[in-house]
């Protein structure tokens, strides 16, 4: 009897809530460190970043207007669907790299920290919102609003808690967003676009790419239907290219430097508050 | 049979007499200089520009202009105020020089408001009954805040960041100087401020109060200066953020400059709001409030509501009325107390205006100016709407910065939504509607920093203030004002 192969997988990017490979037909060879395994992983151009954006766009009036409520679920599922698929992300950490124990940690605190922001969907709103004393007949209150389409470079170094934890906080406050994964450890970053896909997160709200970073940063922060830019790391001409380029349309760009994504500090409703707007709506109190 | 809309209703044959606010009491020096380390210095190089009335032409004072060594004195002034004093007193304290801040204006209010319409052209009316008063509650407010920082941010520490550099524009000049220092001087940063050219004159006599209030020397500097000063203000690296409030083109400059400096920076930039009218209104009050929305301080407003929309079923009785009430609007001498509409604040404005106008006009738009008579002498442009415009006109996407209004109509909530956010900006906007749930609906879609429901142009201490998209970025009043000028740890 001849030995089984076994079915390798796949590494495409997620864009609209599908599977596309690369536009670009490009890849890049990914072998982990041990040498054991090759994959090839798409490697992403402009225009597949742009296609994105289309998406996070359309999939933003949907998205923001579900109530809290809803969005607080969802991303408990995300974090239910991520428990329940574990195995599958030890062996891929694993693969990247990471011993078994620092795997399971990474794990664990992903799963955790959806499971933060699920629970403050439906609270930052009361955090931050108030009613201002102001001294004129009117009702006047402030309350956040999602700033619109976000595009993250998550961070190199920790793949599955980085980009948990930087896209959890920015969908919690009703925003979509494209995500360039790690460039070094992309494995389980498109792994969890399966999770997002089984979680009941609307096609277009989370968009994962993975290639080149030098190649899409620019994009990233240059397109003109883009919000708010969150970067991570601390490569100091990233971040000038990033905060440069955001002037085009007045982006907010968000730097995470020297950010511990495995510590508890990596997490709190300020990441939240860093891709919303305050509105604030006047109300003449009268007959 | 005559109708509701003939203008007979407003135009009346009364003749005004001229009521012209008092200047006997106003001391206006010949020359100020730059006010640093709680001194007024002489610049550098002895340079001087003038600022004149731009209701007469008229030069009110020379200025000292602050170069690149000047800025650097005042940040190092600053830099000193803020290391051995400010950032080391009892938050308390702080807030009672803030206090007595507010006071002194109160004291001296009227003053203000003379010295504020004189140096730029706005209605009397307006300065005293809404830019000084609300650069005393601003201050007031803020002051307050000094020493509660601990209450404003849940699960965070408040820290100071060190010095601000600040920019601010011509259209309320002194207003803005109060939205800039009060917050920034609250949560323990000084500052070097720069007003707008045009406008210095308000914000030197503030330097006098400062003097007056015994605040700790260099914790407020005020350096005069055009767009080359700012410049050196925003590069200066012993700057640690910049608050500028301005034009969007600046702003993205200012963007692109600090970019890599680590410097934070808030940006009030410029805007292009809708103005919403529903069948179901109260027409009489939102032709009002259409008024306000635009010709409010010569339309010189960020958050001036320049794009007009109108339900089509009522557009016609809208527009007829509207017309109606900008032919009682009285243009003239700012300094008069029955004035509505003052002088566009300089030359360079007024042209940049009537550029503006011509656009709309080789682009097929259909103009009414009201017949009012314009001074010979001064800046000056009469009320003006255009019909016959769409989303595509240049005068309907981009800020004019003056009484120009773009009319437009619309069928459906949807479709009017659609309309309003078709802009790069976001700054304010406007519904009018007797439907609570309308105006929620509305408001809600409307991706804008402030939205004015039955009412526009309203501004309150403790109301956050700034846009979404290319409005700029944070928010200035309220307690969301603070975050701005703190590090959260």
């Amino acid at each position: 009897m001849s030995k089984r192969e076994n079915i390798k997988k796949t590494y495409k990017l997620y864009i609209g809530g599908k599977f596309p490979r690369t536009e670009s037909g490009r890849y890049v060879k990914w072998i982990d460190p041990k040498n054991s395994t090759a994959v090839n992983i798409c490697r992403g151009s402009r225009k597949d970043f742009r296609n994105a954006v289309v998406s996070a766009r359309s999939a933003f009036s949907g998205w923001c207007s579900k109530t809290a409520y809803n969005r607080s679920q969802i991303l408990y599922r995300i974090g239910e669907m991520l428990e329940g698929r574990r195995s599958q992300f030890m062996d891929e950490l694993m693969l990247q790299g990471e011993s078994q124990k620092a795997a399971e940690n990474e794990i664990n605190q992903s799963i955790d920290r959806l499971i933060y922001y699920a629970g403050w969907a439906d609270k930052y709103q009361q955090v931050f919102s108030r009613v201002n004393p102001v001294a004129l007949s009117y009702f006047n209150f402030s309350y956040p609003e999602p700033t619109g389409v976000v595009s993250a470079i998550a961070p190199e170094e920790t793949s599955l808690i980085g980009l948990v934890s930087i896209v959890a906080p920015i969908i919690t406050g009703g925003n979509t967003v494209v995500v360039l994964a790690s460039e070094t450890k992309p494995l389980c970053s498109i792994t969890f676009a399966e999770v997002l896909h089984t979680s009941d997160v609307p096609g277009g709200v989370v968009n994962i790419l993975t290639g080149y970073r030098s190649e899409l940063l620019e994009h990233f922060s240059s397109h003109m239907d883009v919000n708010a830019i969150v970067y991570c790391g601390s490569n100091k001409d990233e971040i000038k290219i990033v905060q440069e380029k955001a002037a085009l349309n007045v982006k907010r760009p968000i730097v995470y430097s020297d950010e511990n994504w495995l510590d508890n500090k990596g997490q709190d409703p300020y990441r939240i508050l860093n891709t919303l707007e305050t509105k604030t709506t006047w109300h003449p109190v009268g007959i | 049979m005559e109708t509701t809309t003939n203008k007979s209703d407003l135009k009346t044959d009364w003749i005004y007499s001229p009521a012209p606010e008092s200047t006997d009491h106003i001391r206006i020096n010949q020359r100020y200089d730059l006010f640093i380390n709680g001194e007024f210095l002489l610049p550098e190089k002895e340079k001087y520009f003038e600022t004149i009335n731009p209701a007469n032409e008229k030069k009110l004072a020379d200025v000292a202009e602050a170069d690149q060594a000047d800025v650097n004195t005042a940040v190092t002034a600053a830099r000193k105020a803020y290391e051995n004093v400010w950032s080391k007193m009892d938050p308390a304290e702080r807030g009672k020089y803030i206090y007595r801040i507010a006071r002194l204006i109160q004291e001296r209010a009227r003053e203000f408001a003379v010295i504020e319409t004189m140096d730029g052209g706005k209605p009397i009316r307006e300065s005293r009954d809404i830019d000084i008063p609300l650069v005393s509650a601003h201050f007031f407010y803020y002051a307050g805040w000094a020493d509660k920082l601990e209450y404003a941010f849940p699960g965070k520490q408040a820290r100071s960041i060190g010095v601000a550099g600040q920019i601010i524009p011509w259209n309320f000049p002194l207003l803005m100087a109060a939205w800039k220092l009060a917050p920034a001087l609250a949560t323990g940063n000084t500052v070097v401020l720069k007003p707008a050219e045009t406008t210095p004159l308000t914000a030197m006599k503030l330097a006098e109060i400062i003097q007056e209030a015994d605040l700790p020397p260099g914790v407020v500097n005020i350096i005069n200066g055009d767009g080359k000063t700012g410049r050196a203000l925003v590069e200066h690296p012993g700057i640690d953020k910049i608050a500028f409030t301005g034009s969007t083109e600046v702003g993205k400059l200012i963007m692109k400059t600090v970019a890599g400096t680590g410097k934070r920076y808030t940006l009030e930039l410029g805007g292009k709001a809708a103005n919403i009218i529903f069948e179901d209104a109260a027409i009489d009050q939102a032709v009002e409030g259409i008024i306000d929305g635009i010709f409010f301080n010569q339309g010189h407003v960020c958050c001036a509501g320049s794009r007009l929309f109108v339900q089509e079923s009522v557009a016609e009785t809208v527009i007829s009325k509207l017309k109606n009430r900008m032919e009682t609007l009285i243009v003239g001498d700012p300094l008069d107390k029955n004035t509505d509409i003052g002088a566009i604040n300089s030359k360079m404005q007024l042209d940049k205006i009537k550029m503006y106008v011509d656009i709309g006009l080789n682009e097929g738009g259909t103009v009414y100016q009201s017949s009012c008579k314009l001074p010979e002498k001064g800046y000056w442009h009469a009320p003006t709407l255009f019909t016959d415009v769409s989303q595509s006109h240049r005068i309907v996407q981009e800020e004019i910065f003056g009484p120009v209004l773009a009319v437009q109509t619309f069928r459906t909530v949807d479709e009017v939504i659609t309309k309003a956010n078709n802009t790069p900006y976001g700054l304010s906007g406007g519904v009018w509607t007797d439907k609570g749930a309308k105006i929620f609906k509305v408001s809600k879609a409307i991706r804008a920093g402030v939205l004015w429901a039955n009412t526009f142009n309203k501004f309150d201490p403790s109301s956050p203030f700034g846009g979404y998209k290319e409005s700029g970025m944070g928010r200035e009043g309220g307690l969301e004002g603070l975050q701005p000028y703190v590090n959260l740890v």
